[in-house]
């Protein structure tokens, strides 16, 4: 049963190192702005919108 | 009958009243509008009305040009940081509303490529921007967000953060204090079941490790328990600090000498429990509103800069504070006058309803002395300041005295009161257990004296407040009534006196109702509106909006007579519209609201009768505050409204005309000398010695992001009529205080039953201590939306 003085020990060990993330993830900011990246995600990425968008474009004016 | 399409703005989604302004099949209700999308168009930007239907805010503001922001010493008030290429810059931008928005600003760099980074905080309404200052300036990126429809709100003095870095700064605090509760349970559990003889050397360890957790809890997360404690002992007052850092230092000491002398587990479980709480009732309590500032003084309202006319005849600007006597100055058109001035130059309408609730604009002659706070109406304006900004006649309000003291008038808590007898008795009755043991037993005596102290520490009546509150500050909030902090409900609850302001607070300065007495054909109604187009006047302009005539006429030979009205010819016929002896044929009619008379070639045609609105649903309110409190109005206007105002009164003598400032705040006074309590609403600057002074202030503003008066609470113009509601419920959230505080001192007399005969032990404490928490909590919580529910505030 010794092993629980050891075990223990350890389970402590990773708390304290979940707490030092917690602490450098709110010092980064990470806490800040909890609305925001929410949003953003939801865009489309550029790279392949913006070639489609100008050709739809284009081919709306070509129409008219 | 011609059908009449309704043309949506693209841009903006406003109706397109006026002409409409066509680009790619696309209509737009204004040329600003239209800039917009022809900027977005030209850069590839086509997203940001894919995301969105009209993302964008109407444009028919006047945009201003921040020259200012070359001046060196402005631009280093608001940049962040700056090094040999970037500057970090955040401005706050009030018209961010949706995902487009978001967007938009996030692809700044295609429309400046100086731009190197931009990213937007939603809720906080800011954009942070990264650019290369070589490339480009501050001012070309304030104008680049302002031709795009973004115009930056700048304003140096308001300190809207601090509030939102004291909550971050609980956070870590609360982490720490959460990762210390949680591990001490963990290692006591053992202990709450019992521990074999065989294995003591294991409980030894786990309370080793718990006191080892106690001192991070107790000296980084529970500090300022002490040192709040220690301040206002100074002070000679007991408040709700003192009681708990007894307890907090008795547990700490209690679970230490438990481990030193082998007498037991130790406490170590309830104290961690305790600050961990206690800290989450403060998180909660706290309510920081991103763009909102109760502190706001007369500095925040004027300018940033002025326009300067220097000797060589060139306008430059320059810091507000700067500003001298002596010095010439331009002010445009809606500009605030900055300083006490003599006018040089220009047609002055000043508009003074904001400094001293006059509703009309008043018509200043060169030479005059024009105050500082007014707003310019007609063209621009040359002054030579002869006062200092600091000293002028409306900045001297805020060297009264009433500045200064910091809330004395205000009324203590209730929790305040409570804790003073609180920790009296407490502290009694320890010393008694602990004389009635000393002769028999000693270490019973010890026991029994800690106990008490430990058991009654008023966890639940500290955390009462902050959940109540916190819930009705967060009810407040989703009705557009923003409290400054969780005190003002008990003051909302003591109040027995309404105070009204009237201009901006029961009159709505904005939107006055015209009316249109006597016959106008069609013909005649284009023809006004084509005449009134071409003035500035105010009332031109309420005429323009209310007759709104699409038809195109032609004007000629158009002319204003300043402080008479307005000539022109419209088909060889002669229009006058104006003041009655301006205007041929027009009786001068003494009646109380401003008239504007029309006549076409000699024959009169009746006259436009402009009123002042009252708040819709101004009557129910009043006859709904009257039955249980007293009301007054006071007014800096002349009683031209006093017949409209006075049934919803009392009695005439409630209701005061031509009240300076300083008489406003000097009526509050009084009527706190003799015994009341009083609420004063208001909007303006006239205001604010009274908001300052009464015992609760609520500034009314119509747009949350206009200038509010520094007050106790910010009032949304919608929700004007549920302030009995509101008054209603922050009684009903006192009650609910008052019940958990029953709550509360029946887990007290239960603990101290125990602790009294010198018999608490630790599990006792660690059963007693979370459940009363859990029992307030809940409580607080479901009683207070509850009762919100009741008075209509919430669905």
């Amino acid at each position: 049963m010794t092993i629980i003085f050891f075990l223990i020990a350890c389970s402590v060990v990773l708390a304290l190192c979940f707490l030092a993330a917690f602490f450098w993830s709110h010092h980064s900011g990470q806490n800040k702005d909890l609305y925001t990246p929410s949003v953003r995600i939801l865009f489309e990425n550029e790279a392949e919108e913006k070639p489609e968008g100008t050709k739809k474009e284009e081919q709306k004016a070509e129409k008219l | 009958m011609a059908v009449v399409t309704k043309e949506v703005c693209y841009h903006c989604g406003d109706t397109c009243t006026s002409k409409v302004l066509l680009k790619d099949e696309k209509s737009f209700c204004c040329s600003g509008c239209l800039n917009v999308y022809s900027i977005l168009s030209a850069g590839n930007l086509h997203n940001y009305y894919k995301l969105n239907q009209h993302p964008g805010a109407s444009q028919k503001k006047e945009q201003q040009q921040f020259d200012y922001l070359n001046v060196a010493e402005i631009a280093a008030k608001l940049v962040n940081y700056q090094d040999a290429e970037k500057t970090l810059v955040t401005f706050y931008l009030p018209a961010i509303h949706c995902s487009s928005c978001i967007w938009l600003l996030e692809h700044l760099n295609t429309l400046n490529p100086a731009i190197l980074e931009s990213r937007v905080d939603f809720l906080k309404k800011q954009v942070h921007l990264q650019f290369n200052h070589q490339h480009s300036s501050l001012q070309e990126i304030a104008q680049l967000l302002t031709t795009i429809g973004y115009e930056p709100l700048i304003s140096l003095q308001d300190v809207i953060n601090s509030g939102v870095a004291k909550k971050d700064a609980l956070v870590p605090k609360i982490a720490v204090a959460g990762f210390c509760f949680g591990n001490v349970m963990l290692l006591a559990f053992p202990a709450y079941f019992g521990i074999a003889e065989s294995e003591k050397h294991f409980g030894q360890y786990f309370s080793l490790i718990s006191l080892a957790f106690c001192f991070p809890a107790v000296f980084y997360s529970g500090i300022d328990y002490f040192k709040r404690a220690y301040v206002s002992l100074k002070q000679g007052i007991l408040n709700i600090d003192f009681p708990l850092a007894l307890g907090i230092a008795v547990l700490l000491l209690r679970t230490l000498s438990d481990y030193i002398f082998q007498a037991g587990e130790g406490f170590a479980d309830t104290l961690t429990g305790l600050v961990f709480f206690l800290l989450i009732g403060k998180f909660v309590q706290q309510k920081t509103y991103h763009h909102l500032s109760f502190e706001r003084d007369y500095r925040s309202f004027f300018p940033v800069a002025v326009d300067v006319i220097g000797e060589d005849g060139k306008t430059a600007p320059v810091p507000l504070e700067k500003i001298k006597e002596g010095d010439r100055i331009a002010v445009k058109s809606q500009e605030i006058i900055p300083a006490d001035a003599i006018l040089l130059k220009g047609d002055a309408l000043i508009d003074f309803s904001f400094v001293t609730g006059e509703s009309k604009p008043v018509q200043k002659v060169l030479g005059e002395i024009v105050y500082a706070g007014g707003r310019q109406t007609a063209g621009s304006l040359e002054l030579e300041v002869i006062k200092p900004v600091s000293q002028s006649y409306l900045t001297g309000l805020w060297n009264n005295e009433s500045f200064q003291k910091a809330n004395s008038t205000k009324t203590k808590t209730f929790v305040t009161r409570v804790s003073h007898y609180f920790s009296i008795i407490l502290v009694s009755l320890a010393t008694l257990a602990l004389l009635f043991w000393l002769p028999t037993s000693w270490q019973t005596g010890l026991n029994a004296f800690t106990a008490i102290l430990i058991i009654a520490c008023p966890c639940a009546l500290a955390l009462s407040t902050p959940f109540t509150m916190g819930a009705a500050l967060s009810i407040f909030d989703k009705n557009k009534f923003y409290l400054k902090n969780t005190d003002v409900v008990e003051q909302l609850a003591a109040i027995d006196t309404v105070v009204f302001d009237k201009t901006g607070t029961v009159t709505i300065a904005d939107h006055n109702s015209v009316e249109f007495i006597g016959e106008l054909e069609p013909e005649w109604e284009a023809v006004v509106y084509g005449v009134c187009k071409n003035s500035s006047h105010p009332l031109s302009r309420k005429i323009c909006a209310f007759v709104n005539s699409s038809a195109q006429v032609q004007i000629t030979d158009f002319e204003e007579v300043v402080g008479a009205g307005m000539r022109a010819v419209y088909k060889n016929e002669e229009v006058l519209i104006g003041k009655a002896d301006f205007v041929q044929g027009a009786k001068t009619q003494l009646l109380e609201f401003p008239q504007v008379h029309v006549s076409i070639s000699g024959k009169y045609l009746g006259y436009f009768k402009i009123n002042q609105n009252l708040r819709p649903s101004l009557a129910p309110l009043l006859q709904n505050l009257n039955n249980n409190y007293q009301t007054f109005l006071i007014s800096g206007d002349t009683p031209q409204d006093n017949n409209l105002l006075s049934p919803y009164f009392k009695k005439q003598s409630d209701l005061l005309f031509q009240q300076s400032p300083q008489n406003k705040l000097d009526f509050i006074a009084q009527k706190q000398r003799s015994g009341a309590t009083l609420l004063m609403i208001g909007d303006g600057l006239n205001d604010a010695g009274a908001l300052q002074q009464a015992n609760v202030g609520i500034a009314v503003t119509d747009n949350i992001n206009n200038f509010t008066p520094g007050s106790d609470a910010i009032l949304d113009g919608q929700s004007f009529a549920m302030l009995p509601k509101f008054l209603k419920f922050s009684k009903a959230a006192v009650n609910v205080i008052h019940l958990s505080f029953c709550i509360a001192i029946c887990y007290n007399v239960v603990g101290i039953s125990f602790a009294i005969q010198g018999k608490l032990s630790p599990l006792i404490a660690a059963i007693l201590m979370p459940l009363s928490t859990v029992t307030i909590i809940s409580f607080t919580s479901i009683s207070t939306h509850l009762q919100a529910k009741k008075y209509g505030l919430k669905s």
